[in-house]
């Protein structure tokens, strides 16, 4: 059996708690209630639903049109776009906040998005794999391959995902456009946080996921 | 060397459709001198009647009405054998019983538009003043028109708010006119293949049509009726040309190809040697059989002067600030008569109103006639929109109450 053959390693499924994601009762925690709010990369609008149940007005965009045909019949307001070429026709201000739940590694311009996301949005959540995670380190360094893992399936060569990032790659962009970290969680294989009190480096190894909470940063370095 | 008559039109059912401009095979709603009918142009117009079908029962609580809005050439015969054509209604695949637009749940209202040629007034009507038919003499009609006219009906029938006002194409342009002007009264709009605005090339297609009745000699300025005649020939071009726009490239390849029509080897002559001449020959006649010159003039002319964005200062999201409506925009990708960009246009103006708005692009081959067809993906969202903003209603598994 080849090394190839070995992999990927198992990744675990997010788990649930009272049929949602953990991830995405993190996110609705973030979000004050009876704001407005526009996800972005909504899937079939779980997180919209979640967010709705509490009293949040919500739109969505996806680029699926089966998401978009799952999230009207839900009777969620969804748009069928992309995050690249869409954001750009949202006014400024908009939106209470924007959420980018696992989509800003399949972006070609993460940080134009990003960007707009704060035009767009008062504050952002942006949510996405952690690159830097030690399994994904130990599949390039051990294993010479890219790495996969239950969360990301894909193969190198026809994944969507093609801006991955680390959790320090991350907070190096967002110093680098003046962005304010409010709040930030790193997620582990289950996604639980990893304790508060541990230094960066902890989370760039132990981080499966990054959850951000951003706003618009003061004056312009 | 065969006939090369351009079209053929012999049997023309002109009593019928004559019949039917006045004396409806439908209902009626018949408003007097004192509740005239305010158009754009200025014209008080009355008396007028407009046409109407209804289908299902309208519940104790009055939420279940969806208003029909039909296309430039349609009519308010949705769902029931037409009178003149004896063919099915024009949208058997989203109204009907287990129809994403089900009689069971749903009163459903369709009106013949004003400036129609089915018994709601037009250029093909009465006019009482002259006991002669209207013609060239009947007013200009806008699409706000067409609204106005459709909300005096709705005020008859005793309906305060609208759970859905759905149209395609010009039923479209309708339903936005709708909620731009009686934003309360519409609960939730489909608003199918159609733009807030006509294009430039939109507007030249028109053109040609209108040109090619009115350069028919039998057109006589518009008073064929008086001189008991119809500009079969010019109308059956104006609708041949209409036709290639509602459909596409890759629909007519695959429905028609090179393939000739009854025959292995061209004739060396202009008779319809390729099935696709054929069709279009049989389009064009068939629809002189239904169909009003002068009221073709008129509903063509209603598209191109529409504009909401211009009736608020240009800016299109004004139109639109503070509704409440739940709209479902829905463009198809092969319609290049009202493309997709024309439906993103309107998202991104709903969204910059905040308003609650969800779109999806159909991936067809069908062209802008897509609407009408069997297009599974498209009557999916449909049903499953209806579905949910029926739950938001209140109505009891998204229908009857």
């Amino acid at each position: 059996m080849s090394m190839q053959q070995t992999l990927p390693l198992p990744g675990v499924a997010p788990e649930r708690t009272g049929g949602y994601r953990r991830d995405h009762l993190l996110v609705a925690e973030m979000v004050r209630p009876g704001s407005r709010v526009l996800d972005v990369g909504c899937g079939d609008g779980e997180l919209l639903q979640l967010l709705e149940g509490r009293g949040i007005d919500g739109r969505g965009i996806e680029l699926s049109r089966e998401g978009v045909n799952g999230c009207v019949a839900k009777g969620l307001a969804v748009v069928q776009g992309d995050a690249d070429t869409d954001l750009v026709n949202y006014p400024d201000d908009a939106f209470d906040y924007v959420i980018l739940s696992q989509t800003l590694q399949a972006t070609r311009q993460p940080k134009v998005v990003l960007e707009n996301l704060l035009r767009i949005g008062q504050r952002a959540i942006v949510s996405f794999p952690n690159f830097g995670f030690w399994k994904m380190r130990l599949q390039l360094l051990i294993g010479g391959h890219m790495p996969r893992t239950e969360n990301l399936p894909a193969s190198w060569y026809d994944t969507s995902n093609i801006h991955f990032c680390t959790i320090k790659d991350f907070v190096e962009l967002c110093e680098q456009i003046n962005v304010k970290m409010e709040r930030a969680v790193a997620l582990d294989l289950y996604g639980r946080p990893v304790p508060l009190n541990l230094p960066w480096w902890v989370w760039n190894m132990f981080g499966e996921q990054g959850v951000f909470l951003l706003s618009r940063g003061g004056q312009v370095k | 060397m065969s006939n090369v008559r351009p079209i053929t039109s012999p049997q023309i059912q002109s009593d019928d459709r004559a019949h039917e401009a006045d004396h409806p095979s439908s209902l009626v709603a018949k408003f007097g001198m004192d509740q005239p009918l305010k158009l754009d142009c200025g014209v008080d117009l009355a008396p007028f009647q407009i046409a109407y079908q209804t289908y299902g029962e309208l519940n104790a609580d009055s939420s279940n009405a969806i208003l029909i809005c039909h296309a430039l050439t349609g009519d308010q015969h949705v769902n029931n054998t037409h009178p003149v054509t004896g063919k099915p209604g024009w949208w058997d695949t989203m109204v009907g019983a287990g129809k994403p637009i089900d009689p069971e749940k749903y009163f459903i209202i369709c009106s013949n538009v004003i400036g129609g040629c089915m018994g709601s007034t037009g250029p093909a009507s009465l006019n009482p003043a002259t006991g002669k038919v209207w013609g060239l003499d009947f007013p200009i009609i806008t699409i706000p028109d067409m609204v106005r006219a459709q909300a005096m009906l709705i005020d008859r029938l005793g309906i305060t708010t609208l759970f859905c006002v759905v149209g395609g194409s010009m039923g479209g342009m309708q339903v936005l006119q709708w909620t731009a002007a009686y934003p309360e009264r519409v609960f939730s709009t489909l608003a199918i293949a159609c733009s807030t605005r006509h294009s430039a090339q939109n507007i030249a297609f028109h053109e040609l049509g209108r040109q090619a009745v009115m350069a028919d000699p039998d057109w006589r300025g518009g008073r064929y009726v008086d001189e008991d005649t119809h500009p079969h020939r010019g109308l059956a071009v104006a609708r041949m040309a209409a036709h290639i726009t509602y459909l596409s490239d890759a629909a007519l390849h695959r429905k028609f190809g090179r393939r000739m029509q009854d025959r292995e080897l061209p004739t060396f002559s202009f008779d319809a040697d390729f099935q696709v001449e054929s069709y279009l020959r049989y389009q064009g006649s068939s629809f002189v059989e239904r169909f009003d010159a002068n009221s073709y003039l008129y509903l063509t002319r209603a598209m191109d002067y529409f504009d909401i964005a211009a009736d608020h200062n240009g800016v299109l999201a004004k139109a639109f600030t503070g509704i409440k409506t739940r709209f479902c925009v829905v463009s198809f990708t092969s319609d290049w008569l009202f493309p997709t960009s024309e439906s993103r246009a309107l998202v991104h103006a709903l969204n910059a109103s905040s308003a609650r708005v969800s779109f999806a692009e159909i991936e067809t081959d069908r062209g802008h006639d897509a609407f009408l067809l069997d297009v599974p993906e498209f009557l999916d969202i449909s049903r499953a929109f209806l579905l949910a903003a029926g739950k938001a209603r209140g109505l009891k598994d998204g229908g009857q109450s």
